[in-house]
């Protein structure tokens, strides 16, 4: 799928960006978390963040939808541009930017609402405006969502039913990736999606997340070092706060350019 | 002492006594609240009994409007109208006090952030540091003129009046418990609305609000249970007369300020004395159901 969009460009050597940051400098209260982040994350493929604990991965993927900002102390200087604007411009709507840019947090976090509730959810805020959504078109982005992640065989029997209870992680954590797809997000950012699932999960997950490339650009910050090299087709190395290196996959894992992402792919720190 | 083996482990110095005397100790405070409720109940029960089985007419108890203990020939013993009082003011009070409460709780919870919030708390819960007699004094001598002013009523001590000042007096318990409704709902509920999209409202009224529901559901029940209960404030802003209201401006007596105001001047023993226990009793069925009710629903939350 990647391919054939990379293709129909007539100018193959300027990529579209899905993210583009420029001079990203980032403070939780007095404490700077990002220090001049300048990434161009390529759209339509898989790029995975790697590097140490707090390294500032997820500080870098949670101020990409702004949800940071939630704390209430955080302080940001530069700029993120997703599809070519600025997401910290003064007349960016947040609900309009959440569209664009759904998130898969670490802990599966269901809504304590209905299983098919879950899936409309973010469809009904954002479509609701124009009146209430027909039950049969809603049954049609329920069943068209949990397809796409391969839950609707397990789930079409008990869509009434609550999503926080008798779920397993896995599918927890599926329907959560599910209830972005009604929104018709472009970037999904995923913050250690399969880190509380069991390996057998976490090959699911992987597996689904496969999938979906080409039809969304996807931001993944993983702890794990197989699974972004597995998973991912560019790699972004960050080590204290800074970008080391970015570049294709196969690339970094077998040659990379900096000493310290040599001795962290090594398993010598983080 | 033996120094042999045996006895290493053997030390009951000081410190185990103290443990054991202490554990002993706590025991007994903590199955002290058991021995007083049951001790109250029985006490209640004991003085109330006699009417119960002599005296009481089931039906003319609950379903009579007349209470007059004290008529020479033909004594009655209906508290259907203060039934009907105490009831229209606990709704009504709830009515106004609900959405208030809520509102300040949700403001509490959700936006109210560092010296606000803990400002809002301090003075929210002064409210309840406020004896009830205060609250009398607020009902006669602020809102009965106002009452009458405002609606043009003869008298301004009654339903509305009493409604006012208990749900003022709710408020506090109301908002305590729903904010801590509010603040057992999980962030990553809020965090998940959010990042679909969703704005503080629309997180609030889709999200944090029915998750909360249980808890909010058992704060009204403790405020309903606060509104049968009250007793000075309201006998004095009810009138304190014995009628089943039909307007919000009509004088009505509550079932407890009726236990207060005459307790004093019967004879122990005498079925009007009797009658006032037995009253008290039915009371305290009420507010035990309530306050199980609430204690229930609130384990439900619990347990997801």
């Amino acid at each position: 799928m990647m391919t054939q969009s990379v293709s129909a460009t007539s100018t193959p050597p300027v990529p579209e960006l899905a993210i583009n940051t420029r001079d990203l400098n980032l403070w939780y209260g007095t404490f700077q978390a990002l220090f001049d982040i300048n990434l161009k994350i390529k759209k339509g493929i898989i790029t995975s963040l790697i590097g140490p604990s707090g390294c500032g991965k997820s500080t870098f993927l949670r101020s990409v939808d702004r949800i940071n900002e939630r704390l209430g102390y955080v302080r940001i200087k530069g700029a993120i541009e997703v599809l070519n604007q600025n997401v910290y411009a003064p007349e960016v709507e947040l609900a309009q930017l959440r569209k664009q840019v759904g998130m898969v947090f670490q802990r599966p976090n269901p809504l304590p609402i209905s299983i098919r509730e879950n899936v409309l959810f973010g469809y009904r805020i954002h479509n609701e405006k124009m009146g209430r959504i027909a039950k049969s078109e809603a049954d049609g982005i329920v069943e068209d969502a949990l397809r796409q992640v391969l839950l609707w065989d397990q789930m079409k029997d008990r869509l009434d039913h609550k999503a926080s209870v008798g779920l397993s992680l896995e599918e927890m954590q599926k329907l959560c990736i599910a209830r972005l797809l009604p929104v018709k997000p472009s970037i999904l950012l995923m913050d250690e999606p399969c880190s509380a699932l069991d390996p057998k999960g976490t090959a699911a997950v992987e597996e689904l997340i496969w999938e979906l490339r080409g039809r969304y650009s996807i931001l993944i910050v993983t702890h794990n070092m197989a699974q972004a090299r597995r998973a991912s087709e560019e790699c972004i190395f960050m080590l204290m706060g800074r970008v080391v290196e970015h570049s294709p996959t196969d690339q970094l894992f077998v040659t990379p350019t900096h000493r310290e992402t040599a001795d962290y792919i090594e398993g010598r720190y983080g | 002492m033996n120094p042999s083996h045996a006895n290493t482990f053997d030390a009951r110095d000081k410190n185990w006594y103290l443990d054991k005397g202490f554990e002993i100790l706590m025991f007994f405070c903590g199955i002290s609240a058991i021995v007083f409720v049951v001790g109250i109940f029985l006490f209640v029960f004991k003085e109330g009994m006699g009417f119960i089985i002599h005296d009481m007419n089931l039906g003319e108890f609950f379903l009579s409007p007349k209470w007059r203990p004290t008529s020479l020939n033909q004594p009655t013993y209906g508290i259907m109208a203060m039934v009907a009082g105490t009831a229209a003011v606990t709704v009504l009070a709830m009515a106004i006090c609900l959405p208030f409460s809520i509102g300040a709780a949700i403001y509490i919870a959700e936006f109210a952030t560092g010296k606000t919030r803990e400002t809002l708390k301090i003075l929210i819960e002064f409210l309840a540091a406020i004896p009830s007699v205060v609250w009398g004094f607020i009902a006669l001598s602020i809102m009965n003129p106002f009452i009458i002013k405002t609606f043009d009523v003869p008298m301004g001590l009654g339903v509305l009046n009493s409604a006012l000042i208990l749900a003022l007096m709710a408020a506090p318990i109301v908002t305590s418990i729903a904010e801590d409704a509010f603040k057992a709902v999980p962030d990553t509920y809020r965090e998940a609305a959010e990042a679909l999209g969703a704005t503080r409202w629309q997180t609030i009224y889709k999200v944090v609000l029915p998750a909360a529901k249980n808890g909010l559901l058992s704060a009204g029940l403790l405020g309903v249970g606060r509104g049968f209960g009250e007793t000075m404030a309201i006998l004095m802003a009810s009138g304190h007369s014995i009628n089943i209201p039909t307007s919000v401006f009509d004088s009505f007596r509550a079932l407890t300020a009726t236990i207060a105001a005459e307790l004093g001047e019967t004879a122990v023993g005498s079925p009007h004395y009797q009658s006032l226990f037995a009253i008290g009793i039915f009371l305290f069925f009420i507010t035990f159901l309530i306050n199980m009710t609430a204690d229930f629903i609130v384990r439900g939350v619990r347990k997801g």
